[in-house]
This record gives C-alpha cells, sequence and structure tokens, in this order.
C-alpha cells in the first residue's frame, strides 16, 4: 500500500507545528505529578495470590504443620527444598503422633517462586507469601532454615481444627 | 603592570572555577529536566534535593577504573578528552562577564579581535572529538569522529557568517564594545537588530555543542555511544564536561552578541557600575542571563527527535549558508542606505 504525502506547506517545513506541539507537550510533562516511587521507603502494596518467598506456618495453637512427608521437596523443580525428617526415634515432647522435621531448609538462591510446594502440601504449612526483596550477603545467609521460615511465615488461620477431635 | 598581572590571574581562576561550578550543576539540571519531563524525579538522593550529586558523580569518575583498551592509539587516546575540554575554558577569556568591580573590568582579556579568537578557539573543539574517533581505532567512534569533522565544519561557516551582520551594525570586533552598543533600551538589543543572524548562530550553536537534534558524533541508537564509545572513567567524564563547558561557551558567546551581556535596560543597570553592589549585580546579571540559554538547551534535547545526517547537510548547506548570505548582503544594503 502506497500511502500519498500531502505536500508540506511553508510553516511546517519550518519545522515550527515541531517546535510548538513538542513544547506543548513537554511543559505538560514538566508539571505534571511524578510517578517515580522512592523505593526502600514507600513499597508496592503486594497484590493477594502474589507468590513470594516460601514460608513455613504453625497453626493456631503454635504447632508446626509441616509433618515432613517431603512431596514438596519431590516436587520442587530446582531442588530448593531439602528436608531432614526425625527418623524412627520418637520426639519425647509428641511421641509418634507427628513426624516432625528436624530440619527444614529452603535455599532461597534456588527457589524459583513457583507455588509447587504450596500446591503439593496436603497440611497447607508452607506457603508462598507476600516477601519478594531476599537479600544477603552470602550464600550461606540465603539458606533459611527451620526457625527462620517458622519465624517469618507466622501463624495460619486454619478454619479446620485438626487437632480438637482427637 | 603588576597589577594587571594579579588582577588577571584572580579573574582566571574565579572565572575557570565558577565555569567549572556551572558545568557540574548544568549536569545535574540536565538530570532534573530531563526527569521532570519525562515523568520522573531525577537524582534526589545525594544532599538536600540531590545538590550534592556532582560530588558523587565525581567520586565515582575517579574512583573508576581507567581502562585503555589494547587496541587504540595511546597517545591520542590520552590527548583527545583534554582538547574537547579546551575549548570551552578558554572561550569565556575573552567573554565580558560584567561591568567592573571596583576599577577592574569584569573580563579576562579585552581583546580587539575578541569575535576571531572565539572563532579560531571554537573551532579547535572538532579536534578533540575526531582525534577520539580516529585514537579509537574501532569502528563507531570513527563513524561518530567523521560526523563530526562534516557537521562541525560545516556549521562553523553558518556561524561565522551570521555574526558578520553584528559587527556590521555595531563596527567593532571588541566584545566589549559591542555590549556597550547594545545598553540603553531593549530595542537596541542585537537581537532586535538582526533576529535572522540570531536563528541561524542558535541553530548552529546546537550543531556545535553536539546537542540534540544535532548530536550526530554521539548518537546513541546508531553509533553505540559514537566517538566516546572507547572511552571510560575520567576520560569520559571529560567529554562530558567538555561537552557542557563548550554550551556554556556560547551561550555566552549569545548572551553577549545578541542579549545585551551584562546590561539590563532598567533600574539604569546599561551602565557601568560605580559601586561594588552595582558589579555584583551585573555579573548575576549575565549569569541569569546564560541560565536561561543553558535551560534553553537542555530543553531543547527533550523536545525534539535526532535530524537525519543528510537532513542535517542539506539544512546547513543549502539553508542556512545561503539565509546567512541574504542576511549579510541585506544588513549591508540597509545600513548604506541609512547612512
Amino acid at each position: 500500500m502506497i500511502i500519498e504525502r500531502k505536500p508540506l506547506t511553508l510553516w511546517e517545513r519550518l519545522y515550527m507545528p515541531a517546535v510548538i506541539n513538542g513544547f506543548w507537550v513537554t511543559v505538560q510533562h514538566f508539571f505534571r505529578k511524578k510517578v517515580t516511587m522512592q523505593y526502600p521507603e514507600e513499597r508496592w502494596a503486594v497484590p493477594e495470590g502474589y507468590r513470594g518467598a516460601p514460608y513455613l506456618v504453625r497453626d493456631q495453637e503454635g504447632r508446626t504443620k509441616c509433618v515432613s512427608c517431603q512431596l514438596c521437596e519431590f516436587v520442587c523443580p530446582p531442588k530448593a527444598i531439602k528436608i531432614t525428617p526425625p527418623g524412627p526415634t520418637p520426639n519425647p515432647a509428641t511421641g509418634n503422633v507427628e513426624k516432625l522435621p528436624r530440619e527444614f531448609e529452603i535455599n532461597m538462591l534456588r527457589c524459583i517462586f513457583c507455588g509447587l510446594c504450596q500446591e503439593v502440601c496436603p497440611e497447607e504449612a508452607i506457603f508462598l507469601m507476600k516477601d519478594y526483596s531476599l537479600t544477603g550477603l552470602t550464600r550461606e545467609e540465603m539458606i533459611y532454615d527451620k526457625e527462620k521460615l517458622l519465624a517469618l511465615g507466622g501463624t495460619h488461620q486454619d478454619k479446620i481444627h485438626k487437632w480438637q477431635h482427637k | 603592570m603588576n597589577e594587571f598581572i594579579i588582577f588577571s590571574a584572580v579573574k582566571v581562576v574565579v572565572a575557570v572555577s565558577i565555569l567549572l561550578f556551572m558545568v557540574s550543576y548544568t549536569v545535574v539540571a540536565e538530570r532534573r529536566v530531563s526527569a521532570w519531563i519525562q515523568d520522573r524525579m531525577g537524582p534526589n538522593r545525594v544532599g538536600p534535593w540531590g545538590l550534592l550529586q556532582p560530588a558523587a558523580d565525581a567520586v565515582k569518575a575517579f574512583l573508576k577504573e581507567d581502562y585503555v583498551p589494547g587496541h587504540v592509539r595511546k597517545v591520542f587516546f590520552w590527548l583527545a578528552p583534554a582538547i574537547v575540554m579546551l575549548p570551552g575554558l578558554v572561550t569565556i577569556a575573552v567573554i565580558p562577564f560584567g561591568s567592573r568591580l571596583g576599577q577592574v573590568p569584569m573580563v579576562i582579556a579585552d581583546l580587539n579581535v575578541g569575535i576571531l579568537y572565539t572563532f579560531g578557539i571554537v573551532s579547535l573543539g572538532v579536534y578533540g572529538i575526531v582525534l577520539a574517533g580516529y585514537a579509537s581505532n574501532s569502528k563507531y567512534p570513527f563513524l561518530g569522529g567523521i560526523r563530526a569533522t562534516a557537521q562541525l565544519i560545516s556549521y562553523e561557516i553558518a556561524m561565522g557568517l551570521s555574526v558578520i551582520p553584528l559587527f556590521m551594525i555595531v563596527g567593532n570586533l571588541n566584545l566589549s564594545h559591542v555590549v556597550g552598543y547594545q545598553a540603553g533600551g531593549f530595542t537596541n538589543w542585537l537581537i532586535f537588530k538582526a533576529p535572522l543572524s540570531f536563528i541561524i548562530f542558535l541553530v548552529a550553536a546546537f550543531a556545535e555543542t553536539n546537542r540534540l537534534p544535532f548530536d550526530f558524533p554521539e548518537a546513541e541508537n546508531e553509533l553505540v555511544a559514537g566517538y566516546n564509545t572507547e572511552f571510560g572513567s575520567m576520560k569520559f567524564a571529560m567529554f562530558f564536561m567538555g561537552e557542557y563547558a563548550n554550551m556554556i561557551a556560547v551561550s555566552a558567546m549569545m548572551v553577549t552578541l545578541f542579549f545585551g551581556g551584562w546590561t539590563l535596560p532598567l533600574f539604569g543597570l546599561d551602565q557601568p557600575a560605580n559601586t561594588l553592589f552595582v558589579g555584583v549585580l551585573h555579573i548575576g546579571i549575565f549569569l541569569a542571563k546564560l541560565s536561561a540559554f543553558l535551560l534553553l538547551f537542555i530543553w531543547v534535547r527533550w523536545m525534539w527527535p535526532r535530524f537525519r545526517f543528510d537532513q542535517l547537510m542539506d539544512l546547513g548547506w543549502r539553508r542556512f549558508i545561503p539565509l546567512a548570505l541574504a542576511n549579510l548582503l541585506v544588513t549591508a544594503v540597509v545600513l548604506w542606505a541609512i547612512h
């Protein structure tokens, strides 16, 4: 398709429309409200359902919900999760009731925040939360252990009170 | 004689310091204005309102590794940034930036051929860029250097021709006399007597300082970074400062030639100062006019896209040079008719 170009008038050939329009547009933007977010002070409101860092949660009674079934460890595509189950020796505090993990580590440098661990968890013990800014000075620092994950995860308001009926 | 040397030395030191101070803050102004035009905020972290940004920039430029690529021609590679920086600093020698403080005239060198000197110096600026392009020994800087040659030389002609009518009107090449001629009323300003000269000079000034819409030697999106592609750290900073120093020099020229220099035809401010306060005020007026031009330079950069290279050459050779010649002829005829 060939588009006919209109011959330019003298006014246009003197670049005057470009000068005037360009100046008008820039003046408008010059005085307009700025869109920049002053990051460390101002923060983005994270929407619901955002897939941030995966953390472990406790239920309302403060119990660790994870039962070290290791489904998340198996499903994790980048193999970021490492679970050490308690083994045959029972926990003296809880007996053989639940298999609390002895250690639960997530390497946040490997994690791709896909959310498969949350999806696969039968106990609703791990959730992708709203943290998006994970920083550390060493690689070791970025491997979050069980205590850290539980502290960051907080309490999950579980509707199923699994332990009330036992 | 001794006094003259001391006063000149003081003036040189003060003028160059003010120039370098203005260079650093023109960079901040450029970044802030560009940010505001693009709905951003610009550098606002270092110091109150980001006013200490130049210090941070300088520290950064000095601390960066001064890398010299293996394929460059070392001597010219080191020489080029200095040569770019030089003309901007040297041009201010003949610019009268104030009337006088006490009995000392506020111009470093009151040359009788001031404008010739300026044109001689300004045309040296291109060598730095050409040398940078040649010394880098790689294709994009080379193209940038070639463009600089073609562009600066062709606009030099239009620029030189555009100021001749001014000196026909004033009858003197000394810039102090040019300013003196423009005292006493806005209508005496040479922009109203030779408006066409001003337009040609302004456009040529944009081309001479490599500012958009004529920044072909640099042309980021075509030539990576043009002539300064291979340069880093303080060498790059020198190119950067040189560009802004040239901008200031050209703005000072325009203020002096067309906008009455340090004079202001209000409150009797267009006569040489008798008191120290008025002397300082004159310098302030000069700097205010200068800043207005710098703002114009900055604003135009964020307002317009770049021309095409053939359009630039076409504009220079087929529009501005004939126009400048016609302007020259018409001025001569009018002056002949009046006298």
